[in-house]
């Protein structure tokens, strides 16, 4: 599939849950979103996000952390996701969606991934105030404002897996909970009467009342037609605040209906095996709207997913098929364990129970045994942990006899069966379909030694998590087993990490990447021109020694060029339209009000978006390569520099206003901030540096999520190193304390030049002061005690660094043969690419992508489109 | 892709559409192992690099999977004997012999004939 010229096909997804988004993470594997227009209709008013983890909104998950849309891979793929706009009619004919927005599209090819509604029985008042369904972050959100500020008692409709989670919640948020459910026992899709009754027990003795064996016949409300109460089928009456429907969801198949396409007698799209609906080869259904080639509607996720799978790969002329899917589940609901898998119920002819019960411990463990001692399937309620491993082995005769596997280990006959007993082709992750086999090949073919490798190159354990365990297990058997010698090495070109290649540099006073991989690469790169990896990699080593190893310290001269990141290479940050912003350094965050002007003018007049960093400076968006040179001429006249926004290096030292203007204050810690930034800027290191100063205890400055963070006490300063923010936040831990100006300029200087030797590729502080061995002990004795007598050589290397710092941008602006660099284009200096455009957004700009025509932008409404600096 | 011989008044030229050569600019504009972007005729843009043996290639200079106009500012080296541009925004390989994406077999960039002439 090559990306040329041409008409672009457009592929419309009708709703974006989690097999919807799952059906684009496949369009984009498959490639086909770099060659098709794909449009995305949401009626949510957010993003795909996970529906099966819903109630642990109620465990402090917020809507945020449900998400399952990368937003990044929206639009890295050029996906164009409309939230809030369901469609509204399909013209099978004209092959167009309107949207209720009013939005037409055309498409060449129709997914309908409109999942399911939750169905609430018929009976009197079901919609007055106080009831709801349990289905959307919305309905959540609803419940749980109604039940904080009207209700004491809540009832649930439904005692099966959804109605358990809503019965969980309520209980949660502090009322009193009754489960209403029509059949004799709970669950009754997963578990027989053995595991219901196990389970009832549990749920009875968390305090909540279930009801079996009887259906709700009426809802009772008072004048204002609030829920008060509930008329039960055996002619009592249950008081209640609020009524939470949960009694089973049905395909959402309106909108197929209304445009033609068949559906099932109790609903459903009908499709065939490959997921097209059966009417219109342009059209497919998947998830819980459709109805499968083997006459099931599939509610589970795993199946969706499947069949997520299977309308990517038809799309893009591969063979796939889904036939039908196993209902295997495993769940914690209100904390019990329950599973089913395989043939549950015992529906094939011949089969036998093999049956362990313990009502004390609330444990049920059911096992289906066929004909020939094979184990067709089972049910465990209270005691899951063999799930993963039964599951697997399900259609095969296990290894030791059915009743060692239902016995508690340690009561004599029970066998503690491994993941290694399975054979290669088991099934260890449903979701997605990954047999150990696979798992294993992860580890012996594609090198990988740890479960979150393993995870993302064979994607099992992605899914609902429930075989994260076996994984680890297989995994570490597999890595054992084949004494799998793992290689450290930086990359393809070298088997030295980053901390061996610093020391060869040093020791040796390499100063040329070519001289380092020619003598000290792998076989077979040498002579070669390296990798994207270890290219930055050398650089930002040759960069931190480069006085010291008589390498220039600019780091464009010569070859020190053509191992830049494209960021450090231009001096700027690469923005997603190849667009650049610009961050002139303000250390400790002082600026004058000419200082302000400047910037403020200079965006001004060259159309730049605007906008105050994390770090306390400003950011400038949206210029173009050519106009870097003369913004940054500006910038440099009126006393600017770089503020290495694009380098691995130190970013900003942030402080609060301190003692001078501060009531609590008890240092100059803005006089601190602007000494350290001024002392480290430029510094290269094994990746971006963050400080800050704060002036008292009070700690405005966040110092202690910074890599190095200053806190004044009354007697000097307190030192505090490894913290983070971003995704992964870390403390800072304190190294010493009540240290003079000179004493903590000493340490910082000893503390970043142990890091930068010492670290890998990418590891910021954080991260590195956790794997060294002996941790921030060790750091400690290093750089306060000098255990290893190299204090002395590390202080020496900063030396040289703050004697030799020039500012990049100003010794660029006055080169003619490096700023010949910065143009669009070699042969047509004079040209802006025309691929970075920019539409307006509150007063500002932001980029403008054609995505996924190759070729020149079209041209479009121009009173619309903000061409950079031409607009003014 | 012709090894350039050891003259530096050389051009850069492509072929365009089984047609002409195209001049882009001069050889010594191409530092080995950095790229740079030419505009052509037609409105594409070409993306060109050189290797430390001066070998010569060019593709196209979109990056297919986030559509900016930058595959000539990405790093290049070379994987299994293959030489390779990393795009510079979200670091997928492309072979610079045939276009093909090396971390996604469906997708591919053109390729242009290159030489220094």
């Amino acid at each position: 599939m090559t990306a040329t010229l041409g008409a672009t096909p457009t592929i419309v997804l009708v709703g974006h849950g989690m097999v919807g988004q799952r059906f684009l993470e496949a369009l984009a594997e498959r490639g086909l979103t770099a060659t098709h227009r794909v449009v995305v209709l949401c009626e949510e008013p957010r993003p795909a996000y996970d529906r099966v983890a819903l109630t642990s909104y109620f465990s402090g998950k917020t809507p945020e952390d449900l998400s399952m849309t990368d937003m990044e891979f929206i639009e890295t793929h050029g996906i164009e996701l409309f939230v809030g706009d369901p469609a509204e009619t399909v013209d099978r004919e004209a092959r167009k969606v309107t949207a209720r927005s009013g939005q037409v599209f055309e498409y060449d090819v129709l997914v309908l991934a409109t999942g399911s509604y939750p169905f609430v029985p018929p009976v009197p008042n079901k919609d007055a105030e106080g009831c709801f369904v349990y289905r959307t972050i919305e309905d959540l959100l609803a419940i749980e404002e109604y039940a904080k500020t009207r209700a004491t008692t809540g009832a649930v409709v439904g005692g099966g897996l959804l109605g358990l989670e809503a019965a969980g919640a309520l209980k949660g948020l502090g009322l009193t909970s009754h489960i209403v459910e029509f059949a004799p026992r709970l669950m009754p899709v997963q578990v027989d009467d053995g595991g219901g009754a196990a389970l009832l027990r549990t749920i009875e003795d968390m305090g909540l009342t279930v009801h079996t064996g009887v259906g709700t016949q009426e809802i009772i409300t008072d004048e204002s037609g609030a829920v008060t109460g509930m008329k039960l089928s055996d002619g009592s009456e249950l008081a209640t605040d609020m009524v939470v429907f949960s009694a089973g969801v049905r395909p959402r198949d309106q909108l197929a209906r209304d445009c033609g396409l068949t559906v099932g007698e109790r609903g459903g799209i009908t499709v065939d095996e490959q997921c097209r609906t059966v009417n219109d080869p342009h059209v497919f259904a998947i998830g819980e709207c459709a109805l499968a080639a083997d006459g099931r509607v599939y509610g589970l996720v795993a199946p969706g997913y499947e069949q997520a799978e299977t309308a990517a790969a038809t799309i893009a002329a591969d063979e796939a098929a889904f036939t039908g899917a196993d209902l295997s589940t495993k769940l914690k609901l209100l904390g019990v364990d329950v599973a089913s898998f395989g043939d549950a119920h015992g529906a094939t002819a011949d089969c036998l129970d093999v049956v362990y019960a313990d009502s004390r411990s609330g444990v049920y463990k059911k096992l289906v045994i066929g004909r020939d001692g094979e184990l067709l399937g089972g049910i465990l309620v209270g005691d899951a942990e063999a799930y993963g491993t039964l599951r697997a082995l399900t259609g095969s005769v296990p290894p030791v006899s059915p009743e060692q596997l239902v016995l508690p280990a340690g009561s004599g006959g029970g066998a503690q069966l491994g993941p290694s007993a399975l054979p290669d082709e088991a099934v260890i992750c449903s979701c997605h379909n990954v047999t150990k086999g696979t798992i294993r090949g992860a580890v012996t073919e594609h090198k990988c030694t740890t479960v979150p490798e393993v995870k993302k190159c064979t994607k099992a354990g992605t899914g609902c998590g429930s075989c994260v365990k076996v994984l680890g297990q297989l995994v570490n058997a597999e890595l054992e087993a084949s004494g799998v010698e793992v290689d450290k090495g930086l990359c393809g070109c070298f088997s030295q990490t980053r901390e061996e290649l610093y020391e060869i540099v040093l020791a040796l006073r390499i100063n040329t990447y070519q001289q380092l991989l020619d003598r000290y690469g792998r076989e077979g790169a040498r002579g070669g021109d390296g990798c994207e990896i270890c290219k930055p990699a050398v650089a930002s080593i040759i960069a931190s020694l480069a006085p010291t190893i008589g390498a220039s310290g600019y780091v464009l001269e010569g070859e020190q060029a053509t191992l830049q990141d494209s960021n450090d290479h231009f001096l700027a940050n690469l923005q997603k339209n190849g667009s650049y912003s610009v961050v002139p350094r303000i250390p400790g965050g002082e600026v004058t009000p000419e200082g302000l002007i400047v910037i403020g003018e200079i965006a001004r007049d060259f159309g730049l978006y605007t906008k105050i960093t994390g770090g306390q400076r400003i950011d400038m968006f949206g210029a173009r390569v050519e106009q870097l040179p003369l913004i940054w001429a500006r910038l440099v006249d009126a006393g600017f520099e770089s503020g290495h926004a694009y380098g691995k290096s130190l970013r900003t030292v942030k402080s609060c206003v301190g003692q001078t203007w501060c009531r609590y204050g008890v240092q100059d810690s803005v006089r601190m901030a602007i000494d350290l930034e001024l002392r480290y800027r430029g510094l290269r290191s094994p990746h971006k540096l963050k400080s800050a100063v704060s002036g008292c205890q009070r700690e405005c400055a966040e110092a202690q999520s910074k890599d190095f963070g200053v806190i004044a006490t009354a007697n000097g300063w307190n030192l505090y190193v490894g913290g983070n923010g971003g995704a992964t936040p870390r403390h800072a831990d304190l190294l010493a304390q009540d240290l003079s100006d000179a004493e903590l300029i000493r340490l910082i200087d000893r503390f970043l030049m142990f890091y930068i030797r010492t670290a890998d590729r990418l590891e910021r502080t954080s991260v590195w002061l956790e794997r060294i061995p002996g941790g921030l002990d060790h750091v400690r004795d290093v750089v306060v005690e000098d255990s290893l007598g190299i204090c002395e050589e590390l202080e020496s290397l900063m030396a040289d660094h703050v004697a030799n710092y020039a500012d990049e941008w100003a010794t660029t602006i006055n080169d003619p043969e490096k700023l010949a660099r910065f143009v669009s284009f070699v042969n047509a200096p004079d040209t802006p690419d025309p691929v970075v455009g920019f539409v307006p957004e509150r007063d500002q700009i932001k980029p403008d992508l054609p995505l996924l025509s190759i070729g020149m932008r079209p041209t479009e409404n121009t009173a619309e489109v903000l061409e950079g600096s031409a607009q003014r | 892709m012709t090894l350039a011989p050891e003259k530096t008044d050389l051009k850069i030229q492509l072929k365009l559409d089984g047609e002409d050569w195209y001049t882009v600019c001069d050889l010594k504009a191409l530092l080995p192992g950095r790229g740079v972007a030419a505009l052509l005729p037609d409105g594409r843009q070409a993306a060109l690099f050189m290797d430390r043996a001066g070998k010569l290639y060019a593709i196209d200079n979109r990056d297919p999977f986030g559509g900016a106009a930058v595959l000539s500012r990405g790093l290049t080296g070379t994987h299994q004997g293959r030489p390779f541009v990393a795009s510079p925004l979200l670091k997928q390989r492309f072979d610079l012999e045939t276009g093909q994406c090396l971390d996604d077999e469906a997708v591919r960039v053109a390729r242009y004939e290159v030489r220094a002439h």
